[in-house]
């Protein structure tokens, strides 16, 4: 029973949160809504005993990603115009395509037959983690590390002065 | 498989990555490039594309196994890299000098030509959904970099921020379909999920939510309707030598991996992608084609025909047919197509590029009078377009042929008439950029063209005539390289 209402509010602060997100006004307090949802999946993580995990999301997404999006917001000109619009003509058609894609979503969750296993979380998470880093997916690894090097010689590129 | 095996089948990739490191140090050691070397830095790019292009050819296909159970080197892929380091090669050689003036940092412009060629590689190759995911994403993240590398220009950077916007929203989208496969079947192995879906009973309300998130992402390359709406502004904003490797490239690649992820792993639900896709397709080439024709700056309109393309292309995946008799299997008219694309459409944008570089405009009407410019460049650009339209002779003729030909074996007549009648529709604006060309007057001043350009267009052409006139070797070239996903179904 204590687990299903620390669900129910976890997910309802991560939902809570994004829809802050695209409501408010403000980008600043985007931002600030969005550190709320992360917390709140965070949260999530802890239920499903993915501790390790829990700690990365704070970590990266509460510690690096947001304070990193508040900073570009802040340094920006012109972005914290109080009277921008954070609306356009075509939010009610963005709203029913969402509605619609919820729906069809749920009925997908409800009807699909996912299978559901009885095993218990490995004890050493964070050691299978790291071999199979190595192992299994170090194939993956390796090319994510390339990526964030193109990705960091490219935002040189594209931020550098003149 | 061995250490030395491992090496052998990644030796092209290596290569490439190398490649693009020296290019990015020499670029950091001479800090301004002067004339003598840029010419420097695109010969090392080139020589490093060669090389890899060699070693593809010695030991592209060395391994049956997948390394590591990610990336294939079977034939399939094989082709598909092998058609990416041909488009790079063009595309270096077409961009000699494009940068000039517009911003001086021009090496590491070549390094990421280099990058976004591996990142195509590792995505063809990609028989894992989190490598396919990884892949994916370098290709879009070196794309949206190379597509806003002209900052100055407002232009370049709002194409770059479309691309970027719709990029981010199709890999959420592709990402979600890829964890609705995972959910269900538990494991990101593209073999092992088709018969772990056939045992998990999920029938279409998994199917239809995850083919569609799927083709968000693979579409989104491809520019299919309706996830075509970046292309028209990518393209015109983009540095021309950059539209036209988007033009062939990552579209290239991301039929590639339609194909292989909806062949071997959704095998089970080909009902299903087969309506999906034969629809798109029909809407694909029919709004590309009626949106061309009210197009006045020509990098537009080669857009629009590309998305045009990617819909008759599409016919052969939604055409298959099983069995190894036939000479129209579907898919090999895909790869057909893709090829013959290749060289019509870095042609048609090598004489952009001259044309843009001489007089400075994109617009169709600044070609009138072209043949009188500069008469290679016309004469080229005529066979450039009338590959496009595929009249017989040329290599987009022995495309569509193929494409067209599956769709009347399998006897979707519905689909090949759409083609044709799309095919004919084409030509109204194809024909409208050789009239300007050959029969309206304009300035007379001879264009001066670049050395490099003109190697690119020569060999553009004589492609295109080859794969038109003596098209057996490509036709089993792709005939071959489809056998391996074949037997899937």
């Amino acid at each position: 029973m204590g687990m299903q209402i620390a669900f129910f509010l976890f997910s309802l602060i991560a939902i809570v949160g994004a829809i802050l997100v695209v409501t408010t006004k403000r980008l600043f307090h985007s931002a600030l809504a969005l550190v709320l949802s992360f917390v709140g999946v965070a949260g999530l993580y802890i239920l499903l005993e993915a501790e390790f995990l829990a700690a990365l999301q704070i970590l990266i997404y509460v510690g690096a990603i947001a304070i990193l999006i508040l900073f570009a917001i802040m340094l920006t000109r012109h972005l914290m115009d109080p009277k921008a619009r954070a609306f356009n003509e075509q939010w009610w058609v963005a709203a029913l395509v969402a509605g619609f894609l919820f729906l069809v979503l749920m009925a997908m969750i409800l009807r699909v037959p996912w299978p559901i296993k009885a095993a218990a979380v490995p004890e050493n998470v964070i050691e299978g983690l790291g071999s199979s880093f190595v192992g299994e997916y170090l194939v993956p690894f390796e090319v994510a590390s390339v990526l964030l090097m193109a990705a960091l010689i490219g935002a040189i590129i594209i931020a550098r002065e003149r | 498989m061995s250490a030395v095996e491992i090496l052998q089948a990644f030796a092209p990739e290596l290569v490439l990555f190398l490649g693009a490191l020296v290019l990015l140090a020499l670029d950091m050691a001479w800090r301004r490039l002067g004339e003598g070397k840029e010419a420097t830095i695109l010969s090392l790019a080139v020589a490093f594309v060669i090389l890899s292009l060699l070693l593809l050819l010695g030991f592209g296909k060395a391994s049956a196994l997948p390394i590591w159970g990610m990336l294939a080197s079977d034939q399939f892929a094989f082709f598909f890299k092998g058609l990416a380091l041909i488009g790079t090669g063009l595309v270096l050689l077409s961009s000699y000098r494009y940068l000039e003036g517009h911003t001086p940092y021009r090496g590491e412009f070549y390094a990421f030509l280099l990058l976004v060629t591996l990142a195509i590689m590792l995505v063809v190759g990609a028989v894992n959904l989190l490598m396919l995911y990884l892949a994916f994403e370098f290709l879009s993240l070196t794309s949206y970099i190379l597509v806003g590398y002209l900052r100055e220009e407002g232009k370049s950077s709002e194409a770059a921020i479309k691309y970027f916007l719709y990029g981010v929203t199709a890999s959420a989208m592709m990402l979600y379909g890829i964890s609705l496969l995972y959910g269900v079947t538990g494991t990101l192995d593209l073999v092992k999920i088709g018969p772990a879906l056939a045992s998990s009973g999920a029938g279409s309300w998994l199917a239809f939510p995850a083919i569609v998130l799927l083709l968000a992402g693979f579409g989104f390359k491809i520019a299919l309707v309706p996830f075509h709406q970046w292309s028209p502004d990518t393209y015109e904003g983009a540095p021309t030598p950059v539209t036209a490797f988007l033009s062939v490239g990552p579209k290239a690649a991301g039929f590639a991996v339609l194909a292989r992820v909806f062949i071997t792993a959704l095998s089970r639900f080909q009902p299903e992608w087969v309506s999906v896709l034969a629809g798109i397709s029909m809407v694909t080439m029919t709004l590309g084609n009626l949106v061309a024709l009210r197009q006045e700056n020509i990098k537009r309109m080669l857009a629009y025909s590309s998305i045009a393309h990617a819909g008759y292309i599409l016919i052969g995946l939604v055409c298959l047919v099983s069995g190894v008799t036939s000479n129209f299997t579907g898919l090999n008219g895909v790869l057909i197509y893709l090829l013959a694309y290749l060289f019509t459409n870095l042609g048609a944008f090598a004489v952009v590029i001259a044309v843009e570089r001489a007089t400075g405009s994109n617009r169709i009407a600044d070609y009138a009078g072209l043949v009188k410019r500069e008469p290679l460049l016309a004469g080229a650009m005529i066979v450039f377009l009338l590959s496009l339209i595929g009249i017989p002779g040329t290599g987009g003729f022995v495309g569509k042929f193929f494409v067209f030909g599956a769709a009347i074996q399998v006897q979707f007549y519905v689909l090949a008439l759409v083609g044709v009648i799309n095919s004919v529709i084409s030509a109204f604006y194809y024909l409208n950029v050789v009239r300007h060309m050959f029969f309206l007057r304009g300035e007379e001043k001879p264009i001066a063209v670049e050395l490099t350009l003109k190697w690119v267009i020569v060999a553009s052409l004589i492609a295109v005539f080859v794969i038109g006139l003596y098209p057996h070797p490509f036709i089993s070239l792709g005939t071959k390289a489809v056998q391996i996903l074949g037997v899937a179904f």
